[in-house]
């Protein structure tokens, strides 16, 4: 059977912190009618210094560890990019540290941009990988209906266009697209929150109307009967899902999970992080209908493969811990204003020649090691660290982002200006050398110890507020 | 072959101020209070001066840069002034621009004055500061009670120490020195405190609570340097002399190689055994007679203990809790109260830490006064355990 491309390998993430649903309705309980049903399970949040970018790069990251080859191209799918003008695109590949040749691209403006994103690559002529990445943190107004059903997540696939790579995870045989301006919800430029229209709607005369068709078109395109495929894969209320399978004759085929319980909706990565999970469980060989929705329809139409589960969503979804406090949950996305005193007044000025000037030392988290002694440090410096050797003009870069860390010392600073306090930093050093003093993120009092292992990842570093920018660095989280 | 500084230069007038919160006073008024009472004692004029030297760190807090605002508020004579900044150990390095000047024999008479007006900020702690335009781009933005608490940590960990009972050792320090400070008229905090409410007090750093952080003070100190030979024709029967002045600063292997492991100042190692050799010093526990350490913190003081050769390593806790450095143990240290309670205005600290010796050598320290002592060292640090400069003095009464 032809193949559009290959899904050669997936990563997956969700942010650690999970707001119990019960914990919203607590909090709003006087908004709500007396006799309204607990809310059952949890939504991933984020914390205060993760974004969509950060989301992806950590997908991003986990996907690549499976690659064989930096891809040729990246391309990053999500309706909540941190930056309108600023390739975030690039900025991912700087953190990933990819060569300046690489391709990058923003794909944004609707649900569909994950699935979309996938099926372009899977169609790209010069048979280069691209690595596509959708990520989605969507804010909800406190007491909305999608603060209970939104999350957050990410997941990042390789895809290899026009041909079928032995041992992939899954092939794309076809996609299908519908171009409908239906209106189901939609946000402006700067506003805060989507505007959603009435659910009923939506079910009935959008997804009830314009995905059965898109579903049909897609089996025929890849020689398949409805009954021919047994997962589904498809990112909507599970009601919803249900009637749509049965619409479209698709009965036979299991429901993937929608992650609903202990995740949330992740908006226009959530196909393909559903997708993800359910590789997971399917055998090869067997049909995946995957779908898309938002302002018309993506029916993608993928065969499992012989590749190894690798289990990305399942290992994502294991890194939990739960956020007992919904107001430090509205204050981490910005929607309750609490008094961090003068210290947070501190100006988070940026000098754009210096970024550029440490741009891979810094995104990329580049130090280096010394070629005459083999020290690493952090930062590079002209003169070698190491009190034996300081030779000059001797280092050679090394990114430090994959090595294992160890603590050395740490402090829990109740005093400094922390959006999540205490402010906890502290010595780190680099298997194979190298020290660095560093903030630990997804870490609460009591959590550090010296000692400890820990991994780097990249979160954003400091808020400008006065400018409207952030910056982003490496820090230390438990391994 | 060098010489060092040692018997080279006499201190024959020193003033402070009273720190503390000092809302009414201006940079100005801190200034001119700690001159007036050096130059009193030194019993020379104004225009005798022949250089200064100025040392304020939070320039952008005080007065701004440059060498004008002591000039200015001095109304010196057009003599050359140098502004100096080392962070906190600000005050001992105008201390060694005027002691070396004198040694050179570039003049007779020369100043130094460190000051700094803290609580002009609006909160309390340190002011906030960018650390530099790449810097910020990765290093926390730490605070200066979060920076040393990791001393703590490392301390303990190297050690094998029990993060409690080394807390316990921490809490003697402030109580220590809160009792010395209870002499000191011119202290900022001259309370007495009992072990439990420095356990008890709430936590700052972790585990730094807010009783293991030095007072955050205005004020100013400085000090009249002349040769031996000016100060014997001045007529003055003993007085002080530098022994040894020495500054070590980070070249960065704390802060990037894994030889430091966080557990102590590598710095002030480095400055102490040069200071004993310059002052011609071989058994510093049996020698020095008082210690004015840069206690910004009581861990700092603790593992300071052992940098400088006072405590074994691993021993310090022991030998604070045994008492070695209270008053009346066997090697005083902060017998003024220290950064903990005579306060800490940055630029001034070095300074104050050198008053107290020369005090306490001259027979002149009052209440506190300690049984007839001949040697006497100050330890300033500046920066944080990762990266700082030490500055270890030693002054002695002439021989």
């Amino acid at each position: 059977m032809s193949t559009l491309g290959s899904l050669i390998a997936c990563g997956a993430y969700v942010p650690r912190l999970r707001l119990p649903r019960a914990a919203i309705q607590d909090a709003l309980k006087w908004l709500s009618r007396p006799n309204e049903r607990a809310a059952p399970g949890a939504r991933a949040v984020c914390n205060w210094d993760e974004d969509s970018l950060t989301l992806a790069v950590e997908a991003a990251r986990g996907c690549l560890a499976r690659a064989k080859s930096p891809p040729a191209a990246v391309v990053l799918a999500s309706t909540t990019l941190p930056f309108l003008d600023r390739s975030n695109a690039t900025l991912l590949a700087a953190a990933l540290d990819l060569p300046r040749a690489t391709e990058t691209l923003d794909v944004t403006g609707t649900l569909r941009s994950g699935t979309g994103a996938l099926a372009q690559a899977a169609r790209r002529a010069d048979q280069r990988a691209t690595l596509v990445v959708a990520a989605d943190t969507r804010a909800a107004r406190p007491g909305s209906e999608q603060e209970m059903t939104f999350g957050a997540g990410a997941a990042a696939w390789l895809v290899a266009p026009g041909t079928t790579v032995p041992g992939a995870l899954a092939q794309l045989r076809a996609a299908v697209h519908v171009a409908a301006d239906f209106v189901d919800h939609y946000r402006m430029s700067g506003a805060p929150f989507d505007y959603a229209f009435e659910e009923r709607w939506v079910r009935d005369e959008g997804i009830g109307k314009l995905a059965p068709a898109a579903i049909a078109q897609a089996l025929e395109a890849a020689g398949l009967k409805a009954g021919d495929v047994r997962h589904l894969v498809l990112p909507l209320a599970r009601g919803t899902a249900q009637r749509l399978a049965k619409a479209a004759g698709l009965e036979g085929a299991k429901l993937a999970d929608d992650l609903a319980a202990d995740c949330g909706d992740t908006g226009c990565a959530h196909p393909l992080l559903m997708l993800a999970a359910a590789l997971e469980s399917a055998a090869a060989g067997e049909p995946v209908l995957v779908l898309g929705f938002g302002q018309g329809v993506d029916a993608l139409v993928l065969e499992r493969g012989a590749g190894a589960a690798t289990g990305p969503v399942r290992a994502a979804l294991a890194r939990r811990h739960e956020e007992p406090s919904y107001t430090r949950y509205l204050s981490h996305r910005g929607l309750l204003e609490v008094d961090f005193g003068m210290r947070a007044e501190r100006d988070q000025r940026s000098a754009p020649s210096v970024m550029w000037r440490k741009e891979r030392q810094v995104t990329g988290f580049v130090g280096a090691r010394c070629r005459d002694c083999g020290t690493v440090q952090y930062p590079r410096s002209r003169v070698c660290v190491n009190p034996d050797c300081r030779r000059t003009d001797t280092q050679e870069d090394l990114r430090l982002a994959d090595l294992p860390g160890r603590v050395k010392s740490f402090t829990e600073d109740w005093q400094a200006y922390a959006a999540r306090p205490p402010f906890i930093y502290g010595n780190v050093e680099f298997e194979g050398g190298g020290n660095l003093l560093m903030e630990f993120t997804d870490a609460d009092s009591g959590d550090v110890r010296v000692g400890m292992p820990v991994r780097f990842v990249f979160r954003v570093k400091d808020i400008d507020r006065a400018r409207a920018f952030r910056r982003y660095f490496w820090k230390a989280t438990g391994a | 072959m060098a010489s060092g500084i040692r018997d080279k230069v006499a201190i024959i007038g020193m003033g402070c101020t009273r720190f503390g919160e000092r809302w009414d006073l201006s940079p100005e008024d801190l200034m001119v209070e700690a001159f007036g009472e050096a130059l009193a004692d030194a019993g020379i004029e104004r225009d005798e001066l022949g250089a200064a030297w100025l040392g304020v760190f939070f320039d952008e807090q005080s007065t701004g840069k440059s060498a004008l605002p002591l000039s200015m508020a001095l109304r010196l004579p057009n003599i050359p002034v140098t502004r100096v900044e080392n962070l906190c150990a600000t005050g001992t390095e105008a201390l060694r621009g005027a002691v070396y000047a004198v040694a050179a024999g570039a003049c007779d008479v020369a100043l130094a004055l460190g000051f700094e007006k803290l609580k002009d900020t609006g909160y309390a702690g340190l002011p906030e500061r960018t650390k530099g335009t790449f810097e910020d781009l990765f290093l926390p933005a730490s605070t200066a009670p979060g920076a040393f608490a990791q001393l703590a940590s490392a301390y303990a960990g190297r050690h094998g120490f029990p993060i409690a009972k080394l807390r316990e050792a921490m809490a003697h320090v402030s109580v220590k020195s809160h009792a010395n400070a209870a002499r000191n008229p011119k202290a900022h905090l001259r309370n007495r405190i009992t072990t439990e409410q420095v356990l008890g007090a709430p936590l700052i750093s972790y585990p730094l609570g807010v009783l293991d952080c030095c007072g955050v003070s205005d004020g100013a100190a400085c000090a009249i340097v002349t040769t031996p030979e000016r100060a014997r024709a001045l007529g003055r029967g003993d007085f002080v002399t530098v022994k040894a002045l020495q500054l070590a600063p980070s070249n960065g292997v704390e802060m990037g190689h894994q030889s430091w492991d966080g557990s102590y100042t590598l710095t002030t190692r480095l400055a102490a055994e040069r200071a004993y050799r310059e002052a011609g010093i071989d058994r510093p526990r049996e020698a020095i007679n008082l210690m004015e350490v840069h206690d910004c913190f009581s861990i700092t003081e603790l593992v300071v203990m052992e940098d400088l050769g006072m405590s074994d390593p691993g021993r310090a806790p022991h030998d604070i809790l045994e008492g070695r450095y209270d008053r009346e143990g066997r090697i005083p240290c902060q017998t003024d109260g220290g950064l903990k309670c005579f306060g800490h205005p940055i630029g001034a600290t070095g300074l104050r830490m050198a008053y107290e010796i020369y005090l306490q050598l001259l027979g002149r320290a009052g209440e506190r006064q300690l049984k007839s002592p001949s040697l006497g060292l100050t330890h300033n640090l500046g920066g944080i355990p990762n990266r700082n400069v030490a500055s270890v003095a030693i002054f002695g009464l002439a021989a």
